[in-house]
């Protein structure tokens, strides 16, 4: 780890006062720290914002939540509104990392981890994401962990949240606050970049903004499911996840909306699948279709063409659990209409 | 920061992880380190309650905080219930993950009794009854090579079971 | 007043006759205490006043010559104290028993992520920094990292009938390919060392499992006399075969200790304990069965491919079990190492058996399938009389037992046709495989100090989580007539009296026989004293004539016996081996082709069992790695660098609690080797490894009819057979 200089700031202005080009924010720390000490990260200053008050509060907005952005992600899987209008996203959240971790990750800082692409975490490897124009050693290396999706010449990274999928399947809206105070609000995609040529350039924040929460619009009704396929039992990242929201009304599908782990450069969302959806009798034959749509756009090499295959049968057995024509099994929860 | 109920104070490199300050600065060196990035759970501590890997985390931050390591459950000749039940069940082989388990069990059943559910919870809003498979659940993030997994978690249910019957 | 044992014949049974019934028995470990309230102390925990902090550095090639190093940035980094190489630095860890200094390259790069040299500063954080901020210059050199495309050394192996000819005339035959990549021991202790001079003496404190040769493997690393270095180990996390020989933690710790005047430590990071320490090999079987249609096997034949560094004489010994688990009149097992420049290859539990087994035992399941026969059959079918290539006889052989008795207990009668079980998305299957692993015995001393009624054991043994502390006192105990409380055990210091050490099994059988040679020279002292052969030790008392006297009574002077075994005659005339059998039940999603282990159990016959508690503890760990072996475990090498891209534990996938099921049970069979040693136990550190994978395997198999054949079945390979269904 280099030495930075370590900055506690009490309020939001302090920290937008101390952000500049070589600083990070620190609040849960557990994948900053974790690159920081392989010198993959290495900030001139660290401004731990964890003392601010009010940003770990989960609070009504609309008809929807505001989850603050210090929320741990144990809390924000643990919240009872969570659970009940949104148990897709307390799901993705206790499939991903470990009781500790998720006792210390907060939700905007689970938004920003930088993918786990070995060749990233390592310094002996060129990198365009660590190190832009240095080259893509991940390319003819080993791949099952990289990204089908998104990807470019210079990175084929994948984004790692679990958390980010299901916020992604709940079209969940990030609040970031300016500079000058001001915020506003980015749809996930807006907030995500591909990584084209600029792999290191990950969102669309700007310099001295903070994520200040992210807000959840109201709860999808029917069924909600996220489910992982990983090489461990527990404690791994994803080979592939799929994270599902749909209402189905009168026998067909509304409010379809999914989105993909382990197999984007973002958290992956594809919305010419979901309007594919929608309105349709649900069948694993439009599913099956639905995942042709997706996965067209696929780019893979012989260590992760496994992926299409693989997201192709998780996308037909949530989809399947999610408008009930397969029973619901552990990771599918009903959200009936809320009083 | 407190430290096992003791008021310690420390000045730092603003990079020493709360493990190395721990370990090297106020040789409580039974708090392990297995890898240094949080994916073995050796090195886990309970920050005011709750669990945590001391490795991703500066010791500046913790500030005010209160501690607890494996030497604030028991010591060699004066366990506490659930260190007793890891000897009883022979919860470990080696003994190198050793602390970090009984820590994160310690933490872990906090959590259950708040009622937090897990990854194999069937119903995220029915209460926790820490089934074997519960209790592997929460318990993922401690590794242990010698792979003492059923016996811990054992000595964990016999505790569990106990506190429920309390 | 000592013991020495050659073992050229059967012993008696000693320890069925003595009376403190503590023996066996499934007492607690007696470290326990320390070990689950953090005070047991590993090699870096030690931080003696003045220590230095090391960090080694890396190559950043795969191979050829360090040209310099630039340390001007590392110097402005406050704390630095300075860079350290070599002639002496050493390539990478010893071989077990090694003895000698392994491979010293000097400015040599012989793989990717070679130590290349130590920094040292004033902290941790300094010496991390310090370590990434040298920069290396380097001549670099081409390098094969494929072990297919690398050079190859025939190293011949058993060939006996002919295998070629009876494959052509079997009526049923198997000819697969069988893969395994590369696995790793990942003890949760890193490897790390402390070194400090005193009085141009050196004492290590580090993380070791076979003293006696590692103090010789420092010394000659150093050219130093080995009277002149003292090595520490009381607490070893975990070793695995990876701590069998001195690492480059201690051999640098130790040089930079030496010029600096000052205590030095060096821990591996995690990354580093990857890219350094002797990993197992990837193989490549190629697994070839015959048999009449009754199930007679005819033909065994087993060819492997592992690759290793130049100047490494270990080879996986992958066919080691399938050259005495079968009888076969035609038998042919050819090994091929490849002579790569990945990080080399050693031994990781149960070297051979571990991979070698899961070829041999998964092509015994699809015999028994191409057969129509039941696999537990097929087997039973086939245990030879007596090893089938010296033609000895076995020593206790409880493969046929533990087969049936598994079968039994476990439900095996209730396993369905491929693919008939289902609950929900999950397909459930049974699976069995026998476990082999040849047992050793390996010179060991120990001295035993009995005063009054408490006894002192020493030995330079390591407990590595093997049970030393517990087994040992355990045996002074039950040969003494002493309650367990009154019986210390010291271990791991090279002044003590030189053990076994931790490994292959033998550690408990040898060293225990030399800890029980040793109470057999004070039982003959203490029969003298009562002018008696006839007598009996209980609880600190001696009955002899009818007479009860304490010991404390009886004796005016402490007494004290090493006891010292080697193996001989016994060991050339018969072949003692552990047997025993594995059955598996698994869960397969059909959706995803995740696979959950739901129950296993494994019969062993492995002797005289010397703790209950902690011989269970030990099989069970080994079942669990070959659930690791199975499904999970991977060091996948970079196809252009060879260097190991999952270094770390999040991506080295070892078994987590979520992988292992609550049901995961044993069954010791009451045996008693009495041509294994004079205590009549064996080995069981790593039969329960041995075939439990392959039972895992073949459950897969029977649960949705897939085969895989490229090991671990991770989810993508279980799945491509499930789509193509």
């Amino acid at each position: 780890m280099k030495p930075f200089e370590y900055v506690r700031v009490n309020d939001l202005i302090s920290a937008a006062g101390a952000l500049d080009e070589k600083s990070e924010i620190i609040a849960g720390g557990t994948n900053l720290l974790d690159l920081m000490k392989l010198q993959v990260m290495a900030p001139d200053k660290v401004v731990d914002i964890t003392r601010i008050p009010g940003l770990d509060k989960i609070e009504p907005k609309g008809e929807g939540l505001r989850i603050g952005t210090l929320v741990k992600n144990a809390d924000l899987a643990a919240d009872p509104r969570i659970r009940t209008g949104y148990p897709v996203l307390s799901r993705a959240l206790l499939a991903g990392a470990s009781g500790q971790i998720r006792n210390k990750a907060t939700t905007g800082g689970n938004l920003l981890q930088r993918t786990r692409c070995p060749y990233f975490y390592d310094p002996e490897m060129a990198c365009n994401k660590r190190e832009p124009g240095a080259g893509c050693s991940a390319k003819g290396g080993v791949s099952r962990m990289l990204a089908i999706l998104g990807t470019s010449e210079d990175c084929r990274a994948a984004h790692p949240s679990d958390m980010a999928v299901a916020l992604r399947a709940l079209n969940a809206m990030i609040e970031i606050r300016r500079k000058n105070g001001d915020t506003y609000q980015l749809a996930m995609d807006d907030f995500y970049r591909l990584p084209g040529d600029r792999p290191d350039i990950e969102t669309n924040l700007k310099d001295g903004e903070i994520i200040t929460a992210v807000i959840l619009p109201r709860p999808v009704i029917g069924v909600q499911s996220y489910r992982k396929i990983r090489d461990r039992a527990s404690y791994a990242f994803a080979l592939v996840s799929v994270a599902a929201v749909a209402t189905v009304e009168h026998g067909l599908i509304q409010n379809a909306s999914v989105a993909f782990g382990g197999i984007g450069a973002r958290p992956w969302a594809d919305l010419d699948v979901n309007a594919f959806l929608n309105g349709k009798e649900p069948s694993a034959e439009l599913f099956g279709e639905a995942a042709d749509l997706l996965l067209t756009a696929a780019i893979t090499d012989e260590g992760n063409a496994f992926k299409t295959t693989m997201t192709r049968r998780a996308l037909i057995a949530v989809m399947s659990e999610v408008t009930g024509l397969r029973e619901a099994s552990v990771g599918s929860d009903r959200v009936g209409e809320i009083a | 920061m407190t430290v096992n109920g003791e008021e310690r104070s420390l000045d730092l490199d603003p990079r020493t992880s709360l493990l190395d300050a721990l370990r090297d600065d106020l040789r409580l060196t039974g708090t392990k380190k297995g890898c240094d990035h949080g994916q073995c759970g050796a090195c886990t501590v309970l920050v005011n309650g709750r669990r945590i890997n001391s490795c991703l985390t500066l010791a500046a931050m913790h500030d005010g905080d209160e501690i607890t390591t494996i030497e604030g459950l028991g010591a060699e000749d004066n366990l506490n219930e659930l260190q007793a039940a890891f000897v009883e069940c022979d919860g470990f082989q080696c003994g190198y993950c050793t602390p970090g388990q009984i820590m994160s069990a310690t933490g872990m059943l906090n959590e259950a009794a708040e009622g937090m559910p897990s990854h194999v919870s069937a119903d995220l809003n029915d209460g926790v009854d820490l089934s074997d498979a519960e209790i592997a659940e929460r318990m993922s993030g401690n590794l242990c090579r010698c792979s003492a997994y059923p016996f811990i978690r054992k000595a964990i249910s016999s505790v569990a079971t106990k506190e429920a019957a309390e | 007043m000592n013991k020495h044992l050659k073992m050229d014949a059967p012993q008696p049974r000693v320890l069925d006759e003595t009376r403190q019934g503590i023996l066996g028995k499934g007492i607690s470990r007696t470290e326990g205490p320390k070990k689950v309230s953090g005070s047991a102390t590993y090699a870096g925990d030690n931080h003696p006043d003045g220590m230095a902090h090391g960090v080694l550095l890396r190559a950043g090639i795969t191979k050829g010559k360090v040209t310099g190093f630039d340390e001007s940035a590392a110097q402005k980094i406050d704390g630095y104290v300075g860079l350290f190489h070599g002639p002496k630095f050493i390539r990478n860890n010893a071989q077990g028993m090694a003895d000698e200094a392994p491979v010293q390259p000097d400015c040599e790069v012989h793989y990717h992520s070679q130590p290349i040299g130590l920094v040292v500063a004033e902290t941790f954080e300094a010496a991390r920094d310090a370590a990434l901020a040298i920069k290396v210059s380097y001549d670099e050199e081409g390098a094969l990292v494929d072990p297919k495309s690398a050079p190859q050394e025939d190293q011949g192996g058993p060939d006996v009938g002919d295998l070629e000819a009876d494959m052509g005339r079997a009526d049923v035959t198997v000819d697969e390919i069988y893969t395994t990549e590369a696995q790793v021991s990942a003890a949760m202790e890193l490897h790390g060392s402390v070194a400090q001079w005193n009085d141009g003496k050196l004492l290590l404190q580090s993380s070791l499992q076979m003293l006696k040769f590692n103090r010789n493997e420092i010394a000659d690393s150093l050219g130093i006399d080995p009277e002149n270095v003292r090595i520490l180990a009381p607490y070893v996390g975990g070793g695995f075969g990876s701590k069998l020989g001195i690492g480059a933690d201690a051999v640098s710790a130790a040089i930079a200790a030496r010029d600096l005047g000052r205590p030095v430590r060096v821990i591996m990071p995690r990354q580093t304990v990857f890219d350094a320490v002797l990993r197992r090999t990837e193989t490549e079987q190629r697994v070839r069965l015959g048999a009449r249609s009754d199930g007679t096997i005819t033909s065994i034949g087993h060819d492997d491919l592992v690759s290793n560094l130049e100047g490494e004489g270990f080879a996986e010994p992958t066919s080691q079990a399938s050259q005495f688990l079968y009888a076969a009149p035609n038998r042919k097992m050819q090994q091929t190492v490849s002579r790569n420049h990945r990080t080399p290859s050693g031994s990781v539990r149960a070297p051979g058996e571990a991979v070698g087994m899961l070829g041999l035992e998964v092509a015994m399941d699809e015999l028994a399938e191409r057969l129509g026969m039941c696999p537990v059959k097929l087997r039973l079918q086939n245990v030879p009389e007596r090893d089938p290539d010296s033609g000895v006889p076995f020593t206790a052989h409880s493969l046929t037992e533990a087969l049936k008795r598994g079968a039994q207990e476990f439900g095996w009668k209730d396993r369905k046709a491929n693919g008939a079980r289902r609950e929900g998305e999950w397909l459930i299957g049974m699976g069995v495989a026998s476990a082999a692993r040849k047992n050793m015995l390996l010179p060991a001393k120990a001295r035993v100090t009995l005063d009054g009624d408490k006894a002192v054991v020493e030995t330079d043994m390591t407990d590595i989580g093997t049970g030393s502390y517990t087994i040992f006192a355990q045996i002074t105990a039950e040969a003494l007539g002493l309650p367990i409380e009154n019986v210390e055990v010291r271990l791991a210091d090279t002044d003590y009296p030189e053990a076994s050490g931790s490994g292959g099994s033998f550690g408990a059988s040898s060293t225990g026989s030399a800890v029980f040679l040793a109470c057999q020279s004070i039982r003959e002292e203490i029969a003298a004293k009562c002018g008696a052969n006839d007598f009996t030790l209980k609880d600190g008392q001696v009955t002899a004539g009818g007479k009860t006297t304490a010991l404390s009574d009886l004796l005016d002077a402490p007494l004290s016996a090493v006891g010292e075994i080697e193996k001989g005659q016994t060991s050339e005339d018969h072949l003692s081996s552990g047997f025993g059998a594995h059955f598996a039940e698994v869960a397969v999603n059909e959706v995803s082709g995740e696979v959950r282990v739901r129950r296993m159990l494994g019969v062993f016959g492995a002797g005289r069992i010397l703790n209950e508690k902690t011989a269970k503890s030990q099989l069970v760990g080994g079942m669990i790695w070959g659930i690791g072996a199975a499904l999970t475990e991977e060091a996948a090498h970079d196809p252009r660098t060879g260097h190991i891209i999952t270094r770390d534990l999040a991506n080295y996938h070892v078994a987590s609690h979520a992988d292992v099921p609550e049901q995961i049970d044993t069954i010791l069979l009451e045996e008693r080797d009495d041509y294994a040693n004079p205590i009549q136990a064996k080995g069981v550190g790593e039969l329960g490894i041995s075939g439990a994978g392959a039972a895992v395997l073949n459950a897969i198999y029977n649960a949705c009819g897939v085969r895989v054949r490229s090991f671990p079945a991770t989810p993508d390979k279980v799945m491509a057979g499930l789509d193509a269904m």
